[in-house]
């Protein structure tokens, strides 16, 4: 038997699949619009149109498919992300040709390997070169987002500015050699400017929590492409390195003087490059990579937990220890944040999100841990610069950590809606700046440059 | 008559959250609810309707459940949140006072402007 509407939904499959293409249109979305669609029809078809009139007036009713799909692209932005990389493609066609962007990644690659190359030649003190290093591969990274956010000149200079100040603070302090004030810029300086590349990458729109969301996004994936290629890197040099070795030839003055001071670099243009131009490819990977590893490192928190507690207290703990800890607490933040920034903001709240407060709630503890080990030692032999730096970073994730729980309790009871989990960390991002700032401005001189 | 379309955008959000306090909703239900309300004279363009929930929805003022229609469908239920109450008795408070300076001000331009005693 012939179905009567066929004719009816064949159109309404039609329709699906083109609304389906428009990527800030989910598929629950088309779902929700195809109801009300055969809701629209159903109603017209009671006046006495035909199926093919109650279609159309209900097509027309539905509004125009582009402003629609451009109102839902603005409420989900973190589906624009996917389509951020199909914009530019769409209004460069007024003339530039697609290798254009190519050439301008790799020209800044290589830019950025000659830069280090050039550091490492010129700077002869081997602190100098590592104090330097970020100063010398920043430029890169920020010239590609500039050129491709097209930054107004207001917001190249906001960048130019603290830029160019930190690094005559750095070159021009007289940093005693090999003291912990050198070592804490050295650490510090790639926080600020890693901030700073994120304004660039906002475009200069740095105030706006959804781009501050999708630069820690950016992060995220950048880093997993980093590794990527470095890997990559690694196969290729290793299998070379076999081979000439069999042959005789020693690549080991090579690799440390030319392979690695343009690969590491270069990689890391190439990396954003990638970030920017294959969203889609990691998006899928993104979730799955958080869930594998909030509760990998849950387990790694406890046990480390465990072992402090078993041994008794931190006190007579190496120091080298607490750094290790500090160092272990931030690559959680930046996990929570990669989390959160992968997550699907309307989604209700389920397992993964109270794993996620488990995680929050071991890395409090540790951080506890780590805070009381921390003031215990500053009591019984006295302030230093590491000391100082490593409670202050404490102190920042206790408040940011202890916030985060909160509202993920809250988020899990359903009182608050996930967003405001997602506002608190964008919003709390500068403070790591700031704070890096400090530490590198600041604490030389008031530790006498130790 | 149609109203403008800055009115209708203003307007959204109290509309919305005022009918879904009168209980769930799904989005069609909505729009019909909204064209009697207003006699017809409010024509929403009916795509526009979802991102406007979905944000109300981020906000945390509506919750929403997937259920099943008469028919069988998916159907996506709206209910208002006690968050989402308190911005509507929010934004009631606001409209009173701006319904009421309207009628005020309509009302003085119905009188004859007062005689200006003067040099005239």
């Amino acid at each position: 038997m012939m179905d009567p509407h066929a004719e009816l939904e064949a159109q309404i499959d039609r329709w699906r699949g083109y609304v389906q293409r428009r990527q800030a249109i989910s598929a629950a979305d088309v779902d929700e619009l195809e109801d009300h669609l055969r809701e629209q029809i159903a109603d017209r078809q009671a006046t006495g149109l035909d199926d093919e009139e109650a279609f159309l007036v209900a097509i027309k009713r539905l509004g125009n498919l582009d402003a629609v799909s451009r109102e839902f692209a603005r409420e989900h932005s973190d589906r624009l992300w996917k389509q951020l990389m199909l914009v530019p493609e769409d209004t460069e066609e007024a003339g530039a040709p697609p290798w254009r962007e190519l050439a301008v990644v790799l020209a800044l690659a290589v830019g950025a390997g000659v830069a280090v190359k050039a550091g490492l030649a010129w700077l002869d003190d081997g602190s100098v070169q590592a104090r330097n290093l970020s100063f010398l591969v920043f430029p890169f990274l920020a010239a590609y987002f500039a050129w491709k956010r097209r930054l107004t000149p207001y917001v190249a200079a906001t960048l130019l500015v603290p830029f160019a100040a930190l690094a005559i603070v750095v070159n021009v302090y007289p940093f005693v050699s090999g003291g912990s004030t050198e070592v804490l810029a050295t650490l510090h300086a790639p926080v600020v400017l890693w901030l700073l590349a994120g304004v660039a990458y906002a475009g200069g729109r740095w105030r706006s929590d959804s781009r501050r969301m999708d630069f820690a996004r950016f992060t995220g994936e950048l880093a997993i492409y980093y590794t990527l290629l470095a890997l990559g890197g690694a196969v290729l040099i290793g299998l070379t390195f076999a081979a000439l070795q069999v042959v005789g030839a020693d690549l080991e003055p090579i690799l440390a003087d030319w392979i690695l001071p343009f690969a590491m670099p270069g990689a890391l243009v190439v990396a954003a490059w990638l970030v920017e131009a294959k969203q889609n490819v990691v998006e899928n990977i993104a979730p799955v990579l958080t869930r594998v590893f909030t509760p990998l490192t849950i387990a790694m928190l406890l046990t480390l937990l465990a072992v402090f507690t078993a041994a008794g207290g931190l006190v007579d703990v190496d120091r080298d220890l607490l750094i290790l800890m500090d160092a272990i607490l931030v690559l959680v933040l930046c996990l929570l944040l990669y989390s959160i920034s992968a997550r699907d903001s309307l989604a209700p709240p389920g397992l993964p999100d109270a794993l996620q407060l488990v995680l929050v709630v071991a890395a409090l503890a540790v951080n506890t841990v780590m805070l009381t080990a921390m003031l215990t030692r500053i009591a019984e032999f006295g302030f230093s610069p590491n000391k100082i730096a490593a409670l202050g970073l404490n102190l920042l994730l206790l408040v940011h950590l202890v916030w985060a729980a909160w509202l993920s309790v809250g988020f899990l009871r359903g009182r608050r809606p996930f967003a405001q989990l997602e506002r608190w960390q964008t919003r709390y991002l500068p403070v790591y700046g700031a704070w890096a700032a400090v530490v590198i401005v600041v604490f030389p001189p008031v530790f006498g440059f130790a | 008559m149609r109203i403008d379309k800055d009115l209708v955008a203003a307007s959204a959000t109290p509309l919305v959250l005022g009918i879904l306090s009168e209980g769930d909703l799904y989005g069609y239900a909505i729009l019909k609810r909204v064209s009697e309300l207003s006699g017809g004279g409010m024509q929403w363009t009916d795509g526009m309707l979802y991102p406007l929930l979905h944000r109300l929805e981020r906000l945390g003022y509506v919750s929403s459940s997937w259920g099943t229609s008469e028919a069988g469908r998916r159907r996506k239920h709206y209910a208002i949140t006690p968050a989402g109450r308190d911005v509507l008795a929010d934004r009631q408070e606001q409209w009173a006072v701006v319904a009421e300076a309207l009628r005020q001000v309509w009302q003085a331009a119905q009188q004859p402007p007062a005689p200006t005693a003067g040099w005239a």
